[in-house]
């Protein structure tokens, strides 16, 4: 098993309690970073850190931090993004569910460092007891003087608001977020100006994901530049993994980033193999919104080199030969997987949660999955799989947010991948029709 | 001032003008299609993405290019900035992409449209569209309805540009109507069936690109090309009385805004002129209205 940060004492009973978090060295960041550092020395810490951002997207979360906008008299916000509702994700509840007090203690110690004088926690709405579970923390934290006013009698003071959603995929985008927060739709904002200069309420606003935030304690309490010791390069520290899929032990693992993805998948500290000893497929390594590869290209690259849990490794090829780390949404699929089906599944979703502000998205989301499903349900066409590339490309990097790009992704991978697949359901809709057909991958008619 | 270069030619504008803006003063013809930004309504733009453009250079200082294309309505010049508009292979593709995604579901009734001969979406898909499309699914559908007694709202049409929306926010006291439901569900409806019924919710009908909100007192009763604009003013209490009467001989078919040569109501006018007062005498003419290019009364129609 690798070394843990953010799930650190996770197996002690009551470490959801505020004494038992205490005794096991709790809060010690809080006491460090008030009582003997400057705000801008802990951003110096993060930053030496290397923490890269959580939630998808890898951005460096010191840099993140760098860009707020400090000269403005406007009052700054530190905003959590607990909206986890990317498919094959559930680290962030894993983590708040364990260990409510680390993404307490996260945040105090991060408003600290952006000088917020009130912080927010958008957490999704399905996770309504997870909202009262932090709440209880945050009233524990305050009594006893690490929340309020005048933490620990210093005079920095911290209001720390959890505030749940009310179930939209797209909330969990940072502009949308804010929005919602705010009152009002859940619709993306255009950008520029980002959040860093005009964030919630018009005022500079950093949005983090709970484990980047869960993350910053042990950075702060052990020094940026040990935390940057471990993983390897520019992916530094350690990682939740959500695996779901067809594997053995399904769960949330904690990894150094650089295990290879081989280990991951089939040792058994963690995935420990395809279920019932059948081969494994397909894997979507980083949450629904990231490239599918097959078994070959997600074990190693396409110059043959093993491929490691890592940013750089994971998306080595581009999107031809690549995928993402991303939310580290890990979806393993055996052979007896159907990609044309999963595939309609998340064009489903997309489908489903697209917000509806820009056209491409809207319209094409609706398209895409109309076709997938006339595909599954033996009604494809030849020409359909090449429309479905096309629609992909008429969505992707035209639109307001990332929705668009996430719902065309899944789909031009699956068909750059496996488009014998959809060329077999096109061929053969008697089969794949009959409810006791079991689909049977290339070369087996 | 700010220097910008669009397909190869160079104009000065003043430094926070848009893109768009910028394309406008080159040449209103060939600037990029806008279907849901409106220069009146105040953060309109940046959802149709018809108005996409690739900025090849952001500045002198910043040379390299956007990484995506930039919406032009609502991205703003920098001194020295490259745009590639008409120019651009990628741009005329993602533009023809557009125009493709918002007519699938778009019911294609321009013979009984009211809005035909002066529909922003008909001159989009003639102009930026392309020939066929491979759409072959059913046609989201929703029932008409009449939100009150003088807009008719044929949902089918909305291309969900969000102008009437800001219309009601911005012109009118509480807005009674908004964008319900979500991704291609999404619908322009009042809550609970209620009545728009305010001084301004006309002007709804003026800034609506499509056909979906179209002027009940107008419904049927000729196509546009067959009446006659004439620019005439009233003394109001309420609005600027600067509006647009539609004769055909004598009898005003119906009264709307002023519009500049992008089709953009410039002056926006109250229900009493627009609905009250469809008799000549009530106004002063002062001669064949000014019509914008994206009408089809602009042939063989000379401005006063």
């Amino acid at each position: 098993m690798s070394r843990k940060i953010l799930l650190e004492n996770g197996d002690i009973s009551g470490i959801d309690q505020f004494d038992i978090y205490r005794q096991h060295g709790g809060y010690q960041s809080v006491e460090k970073a008030i009582k003997t550092m400057t705000p801008l020395e802990v951003v110096d810490e993060v930053k030496k850190s290397g923490l890269r951002g959580r939630g998808g997207a890898g951005f460096s979360t010191g840099m993140k931090w760098s860009f707020l906008d400090r000269k403005s008299d406007k009052p700054r916000y530190l905003v959590c993004n607990a909206d986890e509702s990317e498919p094959g994700t559930f680290k962030d509840r894993y983590l708040m569910e364990k260990i409510p007090h680390r993404l307490i203690e996260g945040m105090i110690v991060s408003s600290y460092a952006l000088g917020a004088s009130r912080a927010y926690i958008y957490i999704r709405g399905e996770l309504m007891w997870l909202a009262k579970r932090l709440e209880n923390a945050i009233g524990e934290a305050k009594a006893h003087g690490l929340l309020g006013d005048n933490i620990l009698g210093s005079d920095y003071s911290l209001d720390l608001v959890v505030h749940p959603g009310g179930g939209a995929y797209i909330c969990g985008e940072e502009s949308a977020l804010l929005e919602s927060l705010e009152g009002k739709r859940g619709y993306p904002r255009l950008k520029p100006p980002f959040p860093a200069i005009s964030g919630l309420y018009g005022c500079p606003t950093v949005i983090n994901n709970v484990e980047s935030i869960a993350a910053v304690p042990w950075i702060v309490t052990h020094g940026g530049e040990e935390y940057s010791k471990i993983g390897i390069e520019k992916s530094s520290g350690t990682k939740l993994i959500s695996a779901s899929g067809h594997i053995n032990r399904p769960g949330v693992y904690e990894i150094e980033l650089g295990l290879p993805v081989e280990e991951f998948i089939y040792s058994d500290a963690y995935c420990g193999g395809i279920r019932n000893g059948r081969t494994l497929k397909a894997v979507v390594a980083g949450g629904s919104s990231v490239p599918i590869l097959p078994a070959e290209l997600i074990l190693r690259t396409a110059a043959g080199i093993p491929r490691l849990m890592t940013y750089e490794s994971l998306s080595d090829g581009g999107f031809q030969t690549g995928t993402m780390l991303g939310s580290g949404g890990f979806i393993v699929m055996d052979d007896t997987t159907c990609i044309v089906r999963n595939t309609w599944n998340f064009a489903r979703f997309y489908h489903h949660e697209s917000c509806g502000q820009c056209s491409p998205c809207r319209e094409g989301t609706g398209w895409m999955e109309k076709v997938l499903h006339r595909i599954e349900h033996g009604h494809g066409t030849p020409k359909d799989i090449d429309l479905l590339v096309d629609i992909a490309k008429k969505i992707e990097g035209k639109t307001i947010c990332a929705l668009g790009d996430a719902a065309a992704w899944p789909i031009a991978s699956a068909i750059r991948h496996f488009r014998h697949e959809f060329e077999y359901h096109i061929a053969h809709p008697d089969k794949i029709t009959d409810p006791d057909h079991v689909y049977q991958p290339m070369g087996t008619k | 001032m700010v220097k910008i270069t669009i397909d190869g030619i160079e104009i000065e504008v003043a430094a926070g003008t848009t893109i768009l803006d910028a394309a406008r003063q080159i040449n209103p013809e060939t600037a990029p299609p806008a279907m849901c930004f409106h220069s009146k309504l105040e953060g309109s733009g940046g959802k149709c993405r018809t108005c996409l453009v690739k900025v090849t250079k952001t500045s002198p200082s910043n040379p390299r290019p956007m990484p995506k294309l930039a919406p032009s309505c609502r991205t703003f010049v920098e001194d020295g900035m490259e745009v590639e508009n008409n120019r651009s292979e990628e741009v005329l593709e993602a533009r023809k992409g557009v125009v493709e995604l918002l007519l699938i579901n778009h019911p294609l009734d321009c013979p009984i449209c009211d809005q035909a001969g002066e529909c922003d979406l008909q001159n989009l898909a003639f102009e930026h569209g392309a020939e066929t499309t491979d759409y072959q699914e059913e046609r989201r559908r929703f029932p008409a309805k009449a939100i009150g007694d003088l807009i008719q709202l044929q949902m089918n049409r909305c291309i969900l540009c969000f102008r009437c929306v800001y219309v009601a926010d911005q012109l009118t006291d509480g807005r009674h109507h908004g964008v319900l439901g979500r991704g291609d569900s999404s619908e322009i409806g009042t809550y609970i069936e209620a009545a728009i019924d305010n001084d301004f919710s006309g002007n709804m009908i003026d800034v609506c690109p499509v056909g979906a909100l179209t002027d009940r007192t107008f419904r049927f009763k000729s196509r546009v090309w067959f009446s006659k604009p004439m620019a005439a003013h009233r003394t109001c209490e309420k609005c600027c009385g600067n509006a647009v009467l539609w004769l055909k001989g004598n009898e005003i078919l119906r009264v709307s805004g002023r519009r500049n040569d992008v089709g953009e109501v410039t002056e926006f006018i109250c229900n009493t002129c627009r609905f009250d007062t469809k008799s000549l005498h009530l106004w002063e003419v002062e001669g064949p209205a000014r019509i914008s290019r994206d009408s089809v009364i602009s042939q063989n129609h000379t401005p006063s």
